[in-house]
């Protein structure tokens, strides 16, 4: 298999101009002949389904939330960037470009991170005009932060939920197109295959997880928008129902999966309180703004801290390290968040770490709030600090926060051209879900601006182009290939639900959780992954043999929907395991221990893997196929990324 | 420590339902409510039993999916609270906590805890929009708007759609919920234009689903979770009348 | 049905003619214990009787009554709607809830507060109204002129230690009423203001306990003093 990333020839500033120009057009009255499914309705989701009903297709939109406004991307916190230059303080189009770029550690498509910078602007023109309500300047105009890795401000945002905002936004857009009929929606249905007609992406076959009812849809094409896998960890920042299940299926039915292993860790989420917990919390990384983040300088102290012989106001300035300012002086507090991650885990291997289990760092806001006070820094973390405070039960404008890295996102996904077509034709995926724009290491505030992206500006032209080209001919449901779909569903849940056996659906992903975590986590070594590998094999053979699913398909049956996930991730975890193997460099969130500088920062290896690891599934326990797309940097030179 | 719980139990939207009592013992007071029932279910699943189906998701408080009626109260005992962030550090050792779904008309019991909010959504596409489609926009500082009201109106926008208000109304009224969006939008010039439409259909499609009326308790917005103000229900009481009078709608 | 009637069958349209008819029915409260404060004027009734005779002969006045009574039929006529949808509005209740934890009383209780009004309204025009129509008064002779004497009826009730411990709860009620009701209206009409509101609130109480407390006083009076 060859993949062709289809970049467009010409100039990185002209590319998209002219590739939009030469795509071909479906004319308007052609549209309505042509259906459109997307799965998803977060940011890429729900903003890909209103525009597309917008233009005229016949759209098809999925989410097993009850509603579409609760798609995960409701809760990025800290922004979206945007090329705009509104503060005047040197960005642009190109800056923006060349920070996320080298944010990704030049593990991204040139041409698809320059597309995004470009569109970047007209996002904010869009939302403003739905009536997003972001941050504003005494003027009435726009207000801009700051965020970690860049050094101009060009980071919108609505307070600390900027990603509730945004969604709303296009959830207002998408129930615009749900009342003129242009968009059906399906609300908590949960699509567990792909289906393929000559080749082609034609449909989807989902449960209603109402009634258990096994459904298919066709289509003229199919858009994943179906976010990230972070949820392989068990616990994550992601919400409890995020999956990867849609894009798995889709990656077993042919389309390949690229780069899964590089994740990121974010450095701000409050630590882990005990074994039942159920999930991470993101503190927004826009808390380094005003947070200084520090560790005891010496172990002892530390010590004495952990065991509550001292409190921290007992720690004189100078025994405190403020390591990210002292080893990165130029960035400081706002290093990527890769780099900030690793460096709380360095200090807390040194036995540096506070909080009873030790797996923790202070951000601390007592210097700003000297600065600004207590209701300037409230006015803009107050949401941020109240939640720190239901959580952990601690006053965050008294005491310095506790922080520690929590799984947050991942980089890798299904494999996309520069159409953001998967290799099986007629299948999209955007978002989170496609690996395309982030590289090894997503700068924050992008996650919003690229699902948007995709969904508003990239998905409504590519997708025309495609279907231009094939004919408006439908396939009913009652093909042999839908009906060979569906019963393949069954019957896996009928099998998850006959094993009958001992351990929980919960108890197999915290198992995996655990293993992903301490063997594929934020550091990672050959004789670690080789040691998950095997492992993570026969947690999912003891899965087969010994979960406990009850119930019946035809009811609302949570552990059944919970059981279809896990299954996946089971498989999933290996692939990412396999991929971390084979990336014989440490970059942006991969990092492998065997490849560090002197100063423990990544090092890449450039000559050997400036490509995308795209896989390819050929059976449960079997080998995957590794297929490489060569990234070529004609714009940007390959430095080691460095934020001193 | 130790609690009895008292779950509402009901197999599915046409049976009836009933309260079923389970004891829980060994909770951590850091635990989530939703970590307690996690335990709960993951208990009754060893013993084979079905466990209890409620609705969450995020557990950070911002996508709404939460809800539970918790000892008389809509997302428990706490103001400014989601369920699946209010921790067992608020109740005690030896507590009866009693949990029951939403409870509306509007809302039906699709299973245990887990109510059906459709509502919520026909009510936002009768008109709880701005009719523009993507693209061709101005640019986004083209329209200057006052901080005062842009912070007014994100006030109103932070509604998480839980249905809280709903559940917290001796009338199942949706109000408040309705009034965060219209007074949201007819706060902002973007939203202006269509402001009259909009407050006729969304308020026709808030009674069609058969919300109660207003009574003015305000105990909506003492429940929500997220500060909803009671004077969104003012400016679309407002809205309303005046579109009512001035609109060309005669329908 | 016509925009019109749409409107005013609304879940707000109702409620606004509620209040406009609550806030018409507070202004003929505020003429009623105006004029009845004649009773305390000490002259044997003359100003009372002369006040009512006013009342029900003045040609406004009586065609403000048919608008006074179609306040009441409106305002009674949209609660009663207004409580069978706000019933079917939660068909099930909930085994366990303390509302009490997020709102008052009377907010919540105003169509039983509202039915403890009509009833005492009933008896008292059975007491004082009916019988200025029927002509079962006695005449009075006030400089000349023969009037009904209401005010002897008015003295006479008041003897009756039941209907005075029934006015006084009657008014007591209807304070609760009121308190939540006076403010309540303005909220409806969607009158708020951030400068305004607190005041009107803080008017409201006073309003509702002073009216109130007018009425409850002329009972007392009549049963302790005369």
């Amino acid at each position: 298999m060859i993949l062709d990333s289809k970049i467009p020839e010409g100039p990185l500033a002209e590319k998209w101009d002219k590739h939009k120009f030469n795509v071909k057009l479906v004319n308007p009255a052609n549209k309505r002949k042509y259906d459109v499914i997307v799965v998803g309705t977060g940011l890429a989701g729900a903003s890909a389904a209103a525009t597309l009903g917008e233009l005229g297709y016949n759209v098809k939109a999925f989410c097993f939330q009850d509603s579409p406004r609760r798609a995960h991307s409701i809760a990025a916190q800290g922004g979206i960037n945007a090329a705009k230059n509104y503060q005047n303080d040197g960005d642009s189009v190109f800056r923006l470009f060349y920070d996320t770029i080298k944010g990704g550690d030049y593990r991204a498509r040139e041409a698809n991170v320059y597309r995004l910078a470009q569109v970047s602007v007209d996002i904010i023109d869009q939302c403003v005009a739905q009536g997003v309500p972001f941050a504003r300047e005494y003027g009435g105009l726009l207000a801009n932060r700051s965020f970690g890795g860049a050094q101009v401000s060009r980071t919108f945002y609505a307070r600390g939920q900027t990603g509730q905002q945004l969604l709303l936004g296009a959830y207002s857009a998408l129930n615009r197109q749900i009342a003129y009929g242009k968009v059906k929606m399906y609300p908590r249905t949960e699509m567990l295959d792909l289906v393929m007609v000559d080749g082609k992406a034609r449909g989807i076959v989902v449960r209603n997880l109402i009634t258990g009812k096994i459904e298919s849809h066709s289509a003229h094409a199919v858009v994943l928008a179906t976010g990230g896998y972070g949820n392989v960890f068990f616990l994550s920042t992601n919400a409890m129902g995020s999956n990867a299940t849609a894009a798995w299926r889709a990656h077993k039915k042919g389309a390949l999966f690229a780069n899964p292993c590089f994740t990121q860790i974010h450095p701000t989420c409050i630590p882990v309180s005990g074994d039942y917990q159920s999930k991470l919390t993101l503190m927004s990384e826009s808390l380094r703004n005003d947070g200084r983040v520090w560790v005891p300088k010496t172990v002892e102290i530390a010590q004495r801290l952990r065991k509550g012989e001292i409190r921290v106001s007992d720690i004189k300035e100078e025994d405190r390290d403020y390591y990210l300012e002292r080893k990165y002086p130029a960035f400081g507090n706002l290093v990527p968040r890769d780099v900030a991650s690793r460096n709380a885990k360095l200090m807390c291997d040194e036995g540096r770490g506070v909080g009873a289990s030790g797996l923790a760092v202070f951000l601390d806001f007592a210097d700003a709030i000297k600065r600004e006070g207590q209701p300037a820094i409230a006015a803009k973390y107050g949401n941020l600090f109240d939640m720190y405070a239901k959580i952990t039960d601690e006053n965050p404008y008294e005491n310095p926060m506790r922080i520690y890295p929590a799984v947050h996102y991942t980089m890798g996904g299904l494999w996309v051209d520069y159409n953001l077509m998967t290799n099986i034709p007629g299948l999209y995926a955007t978002g989170e879900c496609n690996f395309s724009d982030h590289g090894a290491n997503r700068l924050g505030a992008s996650a919003l601006m690229q699902g948007l992206a995709d969904g508003y500006f990239v998905i409504p032209y590519t997708i025309g182009d495609y279907l231009a080209q094939n004919p408006t001919t439908k396939v009913t449901t009652d093909h042999p290939a839908f009906k060979e779909a569906e019963q393949a569903v069954i019957a896996k849940n009928n099998q998850l639900l006959s094993i009958n056996g001992t351990r929980t659906v919960d108890d197999f992903h915290k198992a995996l959780g655990l293993l992903m975590w301490d063997y594929c986590g934020m550091a990672r070594n050959a004789e670690g992954l080789k040691f998950a590998k095997q492992e993570i094999r026969k947690l999912r053979d003891e899965f087969w043999r010994d979960v406990k699913v009850t119930g019946v398909n035809e009811e609302l049956n949570i552990t059944l929907e919970k059981a279809n996930r896990v299954a996946d991730f089971l498989e999933l975890g290996e692939l990412m395991v396999d991929d971390a193997l084979n990336r014989n460099e440490s970059c942006g969130g991969h990092f492998r221990e065997e490849y560090q500088t002197p100063e423990n920062e990544a090092l890449r290896d450039d000559e050997n893997y400036a490509y995308v690891a795209a896989w390819e599934f050929t059976g449960v326990g079997n080998e995957p196929v590794l297929h490489k797309e060569d990234l070529k940097f004609e714009n940007v030179k390959l430095t080691q990324r460095s934020y001193k | 420590m130790d609690l009895t719980l008292k779950v509402w139990r009901q197999k599915n939207r046409e049976s009836a339902g009933a309260m079923v009592t389970y004891p829980v013992k060994g909770i951590s007071p850091d635990m989530s409510f939703l970590e307690m029932l996690d335990v709960l279910n993951e208990d009754l699943l060893r013993s084979g039993q079905d466990p209890i189906a409620f609705d969450h998701d995020c557990r950070e408080g911002i996508c709404g999916m939460c809800s539970l009626y918790i000892n008389g109260r809509p997302h428990g005992p706490e103001r400014g609270t989601t369920t699946c962030q209010l921790h067992m550090r608020h109740f005690n050792d030896g507590d009866t906590i009693t949990i029951e779904p939403w409870r509306a008309a509007a809302f039906p019991v699709h299973k245990d805890l887990v109510v059906d909010r459709s509502a919520f959504d026909r009510i936002q596409q009768a008109g709880g929009y701005v009719s523009i489609n993507t693209g061709g926009v101005p640019d986004a500082n083209a329209i200057p708007i006052p901080k005062t009201i842009a912070d007014k109106a994100f006030d109103a926008a932070t509604c998480i759609g839980c249905g809280a208000c709903v559940a917290a109304c001796k009338n199942a009224s949706a109000m408040l919920f309705v009034s965060a969006k219209v007074s949201q939008m007819a706060m902002l010039p973007q939203g202006k234009v269509e402001a009259k439409t909009r407050v006729e259909n969304m308020v026709s499609q808030m009674d069609v689903e058969g919300f109660g009326a207003c009574s003015n308790t305000g105990a909506c917005a003492v429940e929500c979770p997220v500060g909803i103000s009671l004077e969104n229900i003012a400016i679309m009481n407002r809205e309303y009348l005046s579109a009512k009078a001035t609109s060309e709608n005669i329908a | 049905m016509n925009w019109f009637t749409k409107t005013f069958s609304s879940t707000i349209g109702r409620k606004i003619i509620m209040s406009i008819t609550g806030l018409f029915l507070c202004s003929f409260l505020v003429v009623h214990l105006i004029g009845n404060l004649q009773l305390f004027k000490d002259d044997g009734g003359a100003a009372f009787n002369i006040y009512s005779h006013f009342m029900g002969t003045n040609p406004v006045i009586r065609t403000m009554e048919f608008v006074l009574l179609a306040g009441f039929v409106f305002h009674i006529w949209d609660a009663i709607a207004l409580t069978r949808r706000n019933k079917a509005a939660r068909p099930v209740g909930y085994a366990n809830s303390h509302p009490e934890q997020n709102s008052n009383w009377s907010s919540r209780n105003m169509g039983l507060l509202g039915t403890v009004i009509l009833v005492f309204l009933i008896i008292h025009l059975y007491n004082f109204f009916i019988p200025t129509k029927t002509g079962e008064l006695g005449p009075v002779m006030i400089d000349g002129m023969e009037y009904d004497n209401l005010y002897v009826k008015v003295v006479e009730a008041f003897q009756n230690p039941l209907y005075v411990a029934l006015y006084v709860i009657s008014m007591i009620a209807l304070a609760f009423h009121l308190i939540h009701g006076f403010q309540s209206a303005f909220q409806s009409l969607g009158l708020t203001h951030k400068k305004y509101t607190p005041f009107i609130q803080k008017f409201g109480v006073a309003f509702s306990v002073l009216v109130c407390l007018g009425f409850a006083i002329m009972p007392l009076y009549f049963f302790f003093f005369l």
